[in-house]
């Protein structure tokens, strides 16, 4: 088992401050790669005109877990050892349509925000901004949360201990799952670009 | 049948520089590959996935305790920022953060995609679009911090963790931005 090295001792903090930096460097990279410090690409997701933020999420995912299932497979990695963020079902419900509705209104999430005010974006500024008050606003209420917040608590809790089913038969599923959704992905693209079309000529 | 034959234009030097303006964007399954493999980087190299709302809490707490040290240290939320001796920004996720805009910086350069500009549809005007700017992004603070992150943390991270309450987090947020998208067309088609 070697893995994860900072867990297991092979470096101290100002070295994973470091690599904090690359992977943040790697992180927005291939946000902007893949168009994700543009609002009007990324909101083309809930129009239903440009599925990339579908697919390249989930080819993400596909990927990262993948790896961690194979390295934790071959006695690689201990992945009791990654951080799990507990469950807490209500509040992450709540909170996930919160930020579904921010994401329309606002045009981007925290992450690529940032990629778009580096790229030049000034609404991305100004997101980053609201964003930031936001945050001292949650703060100053955040005794009248204190409820919610707790709302169906868990703990740590993966999808195969939840269903009760093995861990590589879920890994499976998200796979074929994913693929499905990329060709439906594609396919309402399609259906979406000719309707387009039509209305215009007519 | 006569097949039309589309060729490069004769006089166009094909090693001369390509045309100005932004380069198109990376496939998404490539550009989706390389931010997983970055993913799966950072579980292997610290054991923890990526993040961005909790780098703002940590500056949010920060620029507060400048004003008002025994509020920031009390404060329930901002309290969680705040321990320690270390520097607020002292912080996984705020180096990352930084990172993050260099990354996108020169992602943006080598591709010609950095401008100046406001991202809006043709609809709306400049100062309502920057008016919903601020509100999404106050309204997704709200969201993250119940949540206990966002796209990349909870998303992201806990997508490929196979994290039950990341999952529930995902399905939520797809919901909620499709549910909205109708009432909002006019700020963007």
């Amino acid at each position: 088992m070697m893995a994860p090295f900072y867990k297991l001792g092979a470096f101290g903090d100002e070295t994973a401050l470091l690599i904090a930096f690359l992977v943040g460097i790697g992180f927005g990279f291939f946000l902007e790669r893949a168009g994700f410090g543009s609002a009007r690409k990324l909101v083309a997701q809930f129009y239903l005109r440009d599925l990339a933020v579908f697919k390249v999420m989930f080819s993400a995912i596909v990927t990262a877990m993948l790896g961690l299932t194979y390295l934790a497979w071959a006695g690689y990695l201990d992945l009791s050892l990654v951080y799990l963020v507990p469950t807490f079902w209500v509040a992450q419900l709540v909170g996930g349509l919160l930020l579904g509705i921010g994401f329309v209104v606002g045009g981007y999430c925290p992450g690529t925000s940032i990629a778009a005010t580096a790229t030049g974006r000034f609404d991305g500024l100004v997101y980053v901004a609201g964003f930031a008050v936001g945050t001292l606003g949650f703060a100053i209420a955040s005794p009248l949360f204190d409820g919610l917040l707790g709302a169906g608590e868990l703990g740590p809790t993966t999808l195969p201990q939840a269903l009760g089913v093995p861990y590589g038969v879920i890994v499976f599923a998200v796979v074929v799952l994913a693929v499905a959704g990329f060709a439906g992905a594609t396919w309402i693209e399609r259906k979406m670009a000719a309707r387009d079309a039509a209305a215009v000529t007519r | 049948m006569e097949r039309i034959v589309v060729t490069r234009d004769v006089m166009e030097d094909p090693a001369g520089p390509p045309p100005p303006g932004p380069r198109p964007y990376t496939n998404p399954y490539l550009a989706g590959v390389g931010l997983g493999l970055v993913l799966l980087a950072a579980f292997v190299l610290v054991g923890r996935g990526l993040g961005a709302s909790g780098a703002f809490n940590s500056l949010v707490a920060w620029l507060t305790s400048l004003v008002a040290p025994d509020y920031a240290k009390d404060n329930p939320f901002l309290g969680n920022y705040l321990n320690g001796d270390d520097h607020p920004l002292k912080a996984w996720l705020v180096f990352e953060l930084v990172g993050v805009a260099i990354g996108a910086l020169v992602s943006g350069l080598l591709a010609r995609r950095v401008v100046r500009t406001i991202e809006r549809g043709p609809r709306i005007s400049i100062a309502g679009r920057l008016a919903l700017a601020f509100l999404g992004g106050a309204l997704m603070a709200f969201g993250a911090a119940i949540a206990r992150g966002c796209t990349s943390g909870q998303a992201l991270t806990g997508g490929a963790m196979l994290n039950l309450g990341s999952w529930v987090f995902m399905l939520a947020l797809f919901a909620g931005a499709y549910a909205t998208a109708w009432f909002l067309r006019k700020e963007w088609r």
